[in-house]
């Protein structure tokens, strides 16, 4: 494999000097920082939170922040911070379970369109793709829902159906370039079949892609688990869920702002720090990008 | 008296000047609610929010509700009742014209009350008619009523929204055009946004203070709390978030009334459903639910405690919250009693209003800490009235019964909880051919006591009737014996 047009393009920058641009992109370091928090908060919440949130405590209820609760109390006297600990856990979770769904049925879907472009085949996957992007996510998730009954299993579904066609697109039209390249034209010679090619040839130069759109996509998921729990529809009480934190404190903002404040800002600094890594991570992974801004 | 001090009564004298100057106090209202009426016909559906716009406003019964729920003359003003209970002949008021100009006369009430118990009759209400055998115009102003049964509670029936008294000549467009005798007028309906009524300057008995009434619907608390300190409506009846009232009771331009409605805000359960259908499964939840922490925690403190289905301030009352006193070790003891495994899944619809959706959030709390475990699941009212109310696919749920005496639901074994008891169904049945005050009221609380010694529903409080008003307004309904915002009384000070 000396002949460099017959190696992996773009060509891939070695480790070490990876890490090293990582560490000079401050979007990435926010957006990872941010999003580490988060990630964290949610880890550590299986095993310690400051208070046990199934236990309400109605007569320390609407406390504003204090030494003993640091971000106050909620309606029902729960702590707000242990609330948002293990509120973090239900948004990741269904987050990554949505992306996951999206990757899952989406990536195959866009592999086998682009390795058949042109066909029925091709035809019928990206215009069901349409379809589906047509419809107002959220709404879809709503009916969604409504139908199957107000949970947070559903509440993925209804999330990651909506990620396929995101992800089948993305998938093909990274595809579609490389099935002109050179390599894929080798690997054509050397006898291997288009399934062969597309996982061995096409599926890890698109990666970074993936992972970009992944990043951006489970933004997007937390955002909408944070919207359908908003309107009632995401996870059910008791368990905890940022989106479902802000519909309730809607009638106290006039007296105890923070019960608003608190769950708002979790959400805004995931989605901020996730975007910000989306961000860098495309910054990182696009040579020419990368070379425009050194 | 210091100089600042003088400046001010200066300057309020002054004020005082100035706005004494103006004449007659205002005579408009506009007054919020949270849900708008589908229709105004308050004669073929059970919605309240029909009756909260027209009752009294617009429509007048025979008879009808004062503010502390006693029965007064409407456009009957006197009545006889035969000694054997059968018989009440009422005399009309006279000179009572309908908002379309025709006159009230004998045979628009026969014609009312037929309409009402007729068999295609769409009346939510058709108990209330059922013991009438036959109505009788005597002459233009005497009406006798002949009922099959005495019922002691007749005079009361009458007084419901669902009687009133409507025209034959306008009863086709009443859905959307209510032409009824009472102290204002239907004028204008923006679906979605407001109704207008409007003063009846030939109202038959004292005519209304306001010159128009403009009813806004408001179904967002957080949008009712901005109109009420924006002062876009001048009051809100049934204001649906207590935890706003402390705001507006700190707040010299407004007032906070704290009455009662007829609402006995229950854990109803499933009596068909395993496990609950154990009488000791259910003392077992009952024993498991603190009331006061309900209360403070959904309802922000507002509401009386109760222990049975029945309105704490009616007189035939019977304090039972000693028999379902909050005591978790008890439930557990009661639950290993049954023989059940615990934890015990069970699924818990949750309706809209806040106090179904908190109160739940706080049962479950409590119900897990004896071995019960709640799924909750919260609904829309669509989807609570198709599964949970006529499905009765559910375990647990919260819901206030505004209806005035409802007690006899417990009687219908196929009502949502689905209660069997024949005792119970005999007392209901005794208590309808009884017309005998003091037999009424031991009958009536036997019945209190048997619904709670059953355990039918956990009972959780009387739900309060919060009204945050205008400080200068007077003369609205502090208590709400029916659903009704009657403004035939209401004024301003100033």
């Amino acid at each position: 494999m000396s002949d460099p047009r017959v190696s992996h393009i773009p060509p891939q920058a070695a480790p070490v000097r990876l890490w090293h641009l990582a560490f000079r992109s401050r979007n990435l370091v926010i957006g990872g920082a941010l999003t580490l928090i988060f990630v964290a908060a949610a880890l550590i919440s299986f095993v310690w939170t400051p208070f046990d949130i199934t236990q309400l405590d109605i007569a320390n209820k609407i406390k504003s922040p204090s030494a003993r609760n640091p971000l106050g109390t909620d309606h029902f006297g729960r702590d707000i911070l242990s609330m948002i600990m293990v509120g973090a856990r239900t948004s990741i979770a269904v987050a990554v379970v949505a992306v996951g769904i999206g990757m899952l049925f989406g990536v195959p879907l866009g592999l086998w369109a682009a390795a058949r472009k042109g066909s029925l085949l091709d035809e019928v996957i990206m215009r069901a793709n349409d379809l589906i992007f047509a419809f107002p996510a959220l709404l879809i998730a709503i009916m969604i829902t409504a139908a199957l009954g107000p949970s947070a299993i559903n509440a993925i579904a209804a999330i990651g159906i909506f990620n396929i066609p995101v992800f089948a697109r993305i998938t093909r039209s990274g595809a579609l370039s490389l099935w002109q390249r050179e390599f894929v034209m080798a690997a054509r010679v050397s006898g291997k079949n288009a399934a062969r090619i597309s996982v061995e040839h096409i599926l890890p130069n698109v990666t970074n892609l993936l992972i970009v759109q992944g990043t951006i996509q489970f933004s997007l998921g937390i955002l909408a688990e944070a919207g359908l729990s908003y309107v009632g529809l995401g996870a059910q009480p008791p368990i905890p869920s940022w989106g479902r934190m802000l519909a309730d404190s809607q009638t106290m903002i006039s007296f105890a702002p923070h019960m608003a404040l608190f769950p708002g800002l979790a959400i805004l600094l995931t989605v901020l720090g996730l975007n910000l890594m989306g961000d860098g991570l495309r910054d990182l992974f696009d040579p020419k990008l990368r070379r425009s801004r050194q | 008296m210091t100089l600042t001090a003088r400046l001010t009564g200066l300057a309020s004298v002054l004020a005082f000047a100035a706005t004494g100057a103006l004449a007659a106090p205002r005579t408009d209202l506009t007054l919020g609610q949270q849900l708008e009426p589908p229709h105004l016909d308050p004669t073929s559906a059970a919605a309240g929010a029909i009756d909260a716009v027209v009752y009294s406003n617009i429509f007048e019964g025979l008879t009808r509700f004062a503010s502390d729920g006693s029965v007064v003359p409407g456009l009957a003003r006197s009545w006889e009742i035969s000694d054997d209970g059968l018989t009440y002949t009422f005399k009309l008021a006279e000179g009572v014209k309908y908002h379309d100009g025709t006159d009230f006369e004998a045979t628009d009430v026969k014609f009312s009350l037929d309409r009402a118990r007729a068999e295609d009759s769409a009346n939510a209400q058709k108990a209330l008619f059922a013991g009438i055998d036959n109505v009788e115009v005597v002459d233009p102003l005497t009406v006798k009523v002949t009922l099959k049964n005495p019922n002691g509670g007749f005079l009361f029936n009458m007084a419901w929204g669902d009687a009133v008294i409507v025209a034959p000549e306008s009863i086709e467009n009443i859905k959307t055009n209510p032409i009824g005798t009472g102290a204002f007028k239907f004028e204008d309906w923006v679906q979605g946004d407001h109704i207008d009524v409007v003063k009846n300057p030939d109202y038959w008995g004292t005519p209304a203070k306001l010159e128009k009434v403009t009813f806004k619907f408001i179904s967002d608390p957080t949008a009712a709390f901005a109109a009420m300190m924006a002062e876009d409506v001048q009051a809100f009846g049934a204001f649906p978030a207590p935890e706003n009232l402390p705001q507006f009771d700190a707040d010299p331009r407004f007032k906070v009334l704290v009455g009662s409605t007829e609402g006995e805000t229950i854990l109803a359960m499933n009596n068909k459903l395993p496990p609950f259908d154990n009488v000791k499964v259910r003392e077992a939840v009952a024993h498991a639910i603190n009331r006061q922490e309900i209360i403070d925690g959904a309802q922000f403190g507002y509401g009386t405690p109760i222990g049975t289905h029945f309105a704490p301030h009616n007189p035939d009352y019977v304090d039972l919250t000693g028999l379902s006193e909050y005591d978790p070790e008890k439930s557990k003891a009661l639950l290993a009693e049954a023989g059940v495994t615990t934890p015990i899944q069970v699924k818990m619809t949750l309706p809209p209003p806040s106090y179904a959706r908190r109160g739940g959030e706080i049962i479950a709390a409590q119900l897990r800490a004896v071995g019960i475990e709640p799924q909750i699941e919260n609904v829309e009212w669509a989807q609570w009235l198709e599964a949970t109310f006529r499905g009765k696919d559910y375990g647990l749920t919260i819901i206030s019964h505004t209806e005035p005496m409802d007690i006899g639901i417990y009687a219908r074994p196929d009502y949502y909880f689905q209660y069997d008891n024949p005792d119970f169904q005999k007392l209901m049945s005794d208590l309808d051919l009884e017309s005998d005050p003091a037999k009424r009221s031991e009958i009536l609380k036997t019945a209190q006591e048997t619904i709670a010694k059953d355990y039918v529903n956990a009972y959780l409080f009387q739900l309060p009737l919060l009204t945050v008003a205008n400080a200068k307004l007077e003369g609205l309904w502090e208590n709400a014996p029916t659903q009704a915002a009657d403004m035939t009384g209401v004024y301003w000070t100033e």
